[in-house]
């Protein structure tokens, strides 16, 4: 298959470039872009103008919700969204059931979506046994079998003296490992921003400290071992501030925040409007006004989308009983626009925080247009608004606090390997 | 048209009543022009017993239609209903469905040896089988008018008439 | 998304009783007016009145509580309703049914009216959300959310001894960060006009920022109850009284507790309050409880009037 991409205006933050020129494929990859190699007969051509050509975007936490919870969602409804969503490559985490502690579920998981073939599956290997946080993972025979970065799930921070020992072992191999940080001791069954909203409402809290506490253990014990961590939803601009001065320590950390947080605050609960439970809370204004503004100094690597379905049944409780999480990978570009153009930020910087940044920290050769590598990409048309339905999103889940808004950017076609996966 | 003097009306009933009972008869006012009514009645026939007064929202049948919107005022039933003779006095009598009400009302505070009724207006328009013993005058209106009874700061009573579908 | 206010429909009639946040001050006025002719009702002999005949008002408690069961069931057996009680805490619940399964089962049964009881922050308001718009639902305590009817029935208690909201001072005292009824407390105070309210309580039971609400914050008894007029005390309960929110109930009393001494503090005819049930000896003591400026007993009796009124307000507002 040979595809001619025709007049697209291509940017590709990792290369710098964002011109509209055609772009060439064949075999799977991407063989020139401005003019055609000789002899290329195109099998299909792509009238792109006045669209957008980027790299297929990278999801650093999409949960499939296989094994365990296929009444949320299953492989092939969150594959279907996947795609829908210009999304390429994700990162799953371990948080299944049971959690991505052998190498057998790895490899399952593996071959069902490659057998899919939608996008690309990086499963997040669980750091530890049952994710119980008690035993190390047999690291690298999870790596063997696909995992390329290990992880704990949300809340579930191991003692110090596991985690110590968790990354020390990662290190050996050079594995990546993966936290989002909560201390469980400050937050028991919290479920809002420890704010004047959860005062109001009467809900019990996830106060900030219970972030910049895990935080600040993480980043002392990442310093002690040297493994490369990442910093999974970062909440608050306290933990922002010491992700901040960690980086200019020169320490090996990276970080991203999730598309929710980017646009929401606690305010937005409303009368408990149990779509915007999330795990991490929605925090106050300011702290989302500091995650929206820390990406000009580059604080921020990676927007992501967290995508969490969630069935109808288990958000039509109290809100304190309710599950948190928000489908949302299908939202991921269009919030991420809908940011930069409020933020008045060039195309360029934006895209790169869903696609060249987010693959460099899962480690994979994904999220730029170079020539000879794999054609995934995304084509979309930035100016075209749609509203965000039960119906207009195609991942199981329906849960999200956006329903009901018009967002930019619709995905027109998403390649993965050459192939158009997704067309609208 | 041209209503009534209610000054006139008032002497007329209050003559009725006084050639017919003695001054032991308790009077109850139904809120709110009832209530004016009996003040000026309570007066004016000398009565020993104190004055009674009684909101009957709690006891319409109307509830499930009007709701519960306009400000209730406390019924307050200050003697012996048992045995006593009670005048129940209104400003309008229509319908008959306010005094039906006002029976029940006085029902669940006792049993009274007997209830009159007295009232400055009977335009007609019954729905129960229930009469005034005591009058100021009949009138015949169109059913599309609500008759009221209004009173001055000075305290003199009159008479006013609207359309039903303009509010008051 | 922030929605117009769920208790209200769309001509600002009250069609819930959620929490006393948000409503206008006409329409607490309203509930206390109505109450007042209801307390001229329950010093009759015969106590019941027809308004609500007919209707079907289901007591909902998902947390077991006698008292307030008790006082809702006596309210709509007065207005002539006929009262279903569940405690659902040991029935549908167990068996793996869901909140609004239980609520749309009740309503297939043509309920009018749902009393509802939850551990939940929000409970009451996912099933006002959920019921047909001629249902009514009455909060009466969800999680340390909301207590509207124990607040109204509080503003009724001030309003008989004190006349007038707006020269007041008023103090919550307790566990503020647990408590429902403070948060309705202090919303019907301020939308009254009380211009003072304070509360008094160590930090371990405050809520963060709790200030904005309206209130000014005391950790001390002997600052906080200088001029005050109404003394609000809130239950501590069993399981707070020790481990990491305080060290014992002895300390407590100590310094939080209402004793003779600390209550001459306030003004000299300052009232003292309490939502009941007491711990006598932990938040305050017999001498109190039990003297002349309490007017605790008083409370109980005008609840009743104010949850008449509040159930025949919303049965009148009908779309």
């Amino acid at each position: 298959m040979k595809i001619h991409i025709r007049n697209g205006r291509i940017i590709d933050a990792k290369q710098g470039i964002d011109a509209i020129q055609d772009i060439f494929i064949a075999k799977g990859k991407i063989v020139a872009i401005g003019r055609a190699p000789d002899d290329f007969q195109a099998s299909r051509v792509i009238d792109a103008d006045s669209l957008i050509v980027c790299p297929g975007l990278v999801d650093l936490s999409v949960r499939l919700r296989e094994p365990g919870f296929e009444y949320k969602a299953t492989l092939e409804s969150e594959m279907d969204a996947v795609v829908a969503g210009g999304v390429t490559s994700i990162a799953c985490p371990p948080d299944t059931d049971p959690p991505l502690d052998e190498p057998g579920l790895v490899e399952m998981l593996k071959h069902r979506a490659k057998s899919l073939n939608l996008a690309h599956v990086y499963p997040i290997g669980a750091l530890t046994q049952g994710l119980k946080g008690e035993r190390l993972t047999e690291m690298a025979e999870l790596n063997d079998a696909g995992c390329v970065v290990f992880g704990q799930p949300d809340g579930l921070l191991p003692n110090l003296r596991v985690l110590i020992q968790a990354m020390r072992y990662a290190s050996t191999f050079g594995f990546g490992v993966w936290l989002r940080p909560q201390e469980i001791s400050l937050t028991s069954d919290g479920v809002a921003h420890d704010g004047e909203v959860a005062t109001r409402l009467g809900l019990p809290v996830v106060p900030v400290c219970a972030e910049t506490v895990a935080l600040s253990s993480i980043i002392l014990l990442a310093k002690e071992t040297g493994v490369k961590v990442h910093i999974c939803r970062v909440s608050s601009a306290e933990g922002l501030t010491m992700i901040r001065s960690a980086k200019q320590q020169g320490l090996a950390i990276t970080c991203d925040v999730t598309i929710n947080h980017l646009h929401l605050s606690d305010m937005d609960i409303g009368f408990f409007d149990s779509n915007c439970h999330l795990m991490p809370p929605l925090r106050s204004s300011s702290d989302r006004d500091a995650l929206r503004n820390s990406f000009t100094d580059g604080i921020i690597d990676a927007i992501c989308s967290d995508h969490t379905p969630v069935d109808e049944d288990a958000k039509l409780l109290p809100f304190g009983q309710s599950e948190a999480g928000a489908t949302g990978v299908e939202l991921l570009l269009p919030l991420t626009l809908k940011w930069g153009m409020e933020m008045q930020l060039p195309l360029l910087k934006v895209l790169a925080k869903i696609t060249s940044s987010p693959a460099e920290i899962l480690g994979i050769d994904a999220g730029h247009l170079s020539i000879g590598s794999a054609a995934d990409m995304c084509i979309f048309d930035p100016d075209y608004y749609w509203k965000v339905t039960p119906s207009s999103i195609l991942s199981q889940g329906k849960n999200t606090p956006f329903l009901g808004m018009e967002l930019p950017g619709k995905v027109k076609y998403t390649l993965v390997n050459g192939h158009v996966v997704y067309e609208h | 048209m041209q209503l009534p003097d209610a000054e006139i009306l008032f002497k007329d009933l209050a003559k009725k009543i006084k050639n017919d009972c003695d001054k032991n008869v308790a009077l109850i006012g139904i809120h709110t022009g009832g209530v004016w009514l009996a003040e000026r009645l309570h007066q004016e026939l000398e009565i020993t017993q104190p004055l009674g007064t009684l909101d009957v929202s709690f006891y319409r049948d109307d509830f499930e239609k009007i709701g519960l919107h306009s400000e209730v005022k406390r019924s307050n039933i200050p003697f012996e209903i048992e045995g006593a003779h009670i005048i129940l006095v209104d400003d309008v009598l229509n319908t008959g469905r306010t005094i039906r009400a006002a029976i029940n009302e006085l029902f669940d505070y006792g049993r009274p040896a007997k209830i009159s009724l007295a009232t400055l207006v009977d335009r007609g328009g019954r729905e129960l089988p229930i009469t005034a013993q005591y009058t100021g005058i009949e009138l015949t209106l169109p059913a599309d008018k609500i008759l009221v009874l209004k009173r001055e700061k000075s305290g003199k009573l009159s008479l006013d008439l609207y359309d039903k579908n303009l509010p008051e | 998304m922030i929605n117009r206010n769920p208790q209200l429909d769309e001509n600002g009639m009250l069609q819930h009783l959620l929490t006393t946040e948000g409503l206008p001050t006409s329409i607490l006025l309203h509930i206390l007016d109505t109450a007042e002719s209801f307390v001229g009702v329950t010093e009759r002999d015969v106590k019941k009145i027809p308004l609500l005949r007919g209707k079907s008002i289901f007591n909902l408690f998902f947390e077991p509580s006698t008292r307030t069961r008790t006082t809702f069931e006596i309210a709509a057996k007065r207005l002539s309703a006929d009262v279903i009680n569940l405690n659902i805490a040991v029935s549908a619940q167990s068996k793996g049914e869901t909140l609004l399964d239980t609520v749309d089962n009740l309503s297939a049964m043509n309920a009018d009216m749902f009393v509802v009881r939850h551990s939940q922050s929000g409970a009451a308001h996912l099933i006002a959300n959920h019921v047909r718009s001629d249902v009514h639902v009455i909060n009466a305590g969800d999680g340390s959310h909301a207590h509207p009817t124990q607040a109204l029935l509080d503003m009724f208690t001030i309003r008989h001894y004190k006349k007038d909201f707006r020269n007041l001072s008023v103090a919550i005292i307790g566990d503020i960060l647990h408590s429902r009824v403070a948060r309705s407390q202090i919303h019907a105070l301020t939308t009254l006009g009380v211009p003072e309210v304070r509360v008094i309580a160590p930090k371990t039971l405050l809520p963060k920022m709790v200030e904005r609400l309206g209130v000014h914050v005391y950790h001390d008894m002997t600052k906080g109850l200088k001029n005050i007029d109404v003394l609000m005390m809130l239950r501590l309960q069993n399981e707070r009284m020790q481990g990491a929110n305080l060290p014992s109930a002895e300390e407590y009393f100590k310094y939080y507790g209402l004793t003779s001494e600390k209550l001459s503090l306030a003004r000299r005819n300052a009232i003292v309050m309490h939502p009941g049930p007491m711990n006598r000896g932990v938040e305050i003591d017999s001498a109190v409880a039990d003297g002349k400026q309490s007017v605790i007993l008083p409370q109980v009796t005008f609840g009743i009037a104010v949850r008449m009124a509040v159930m025949s307000i919303l049965a009148g507002n009908q779309v």
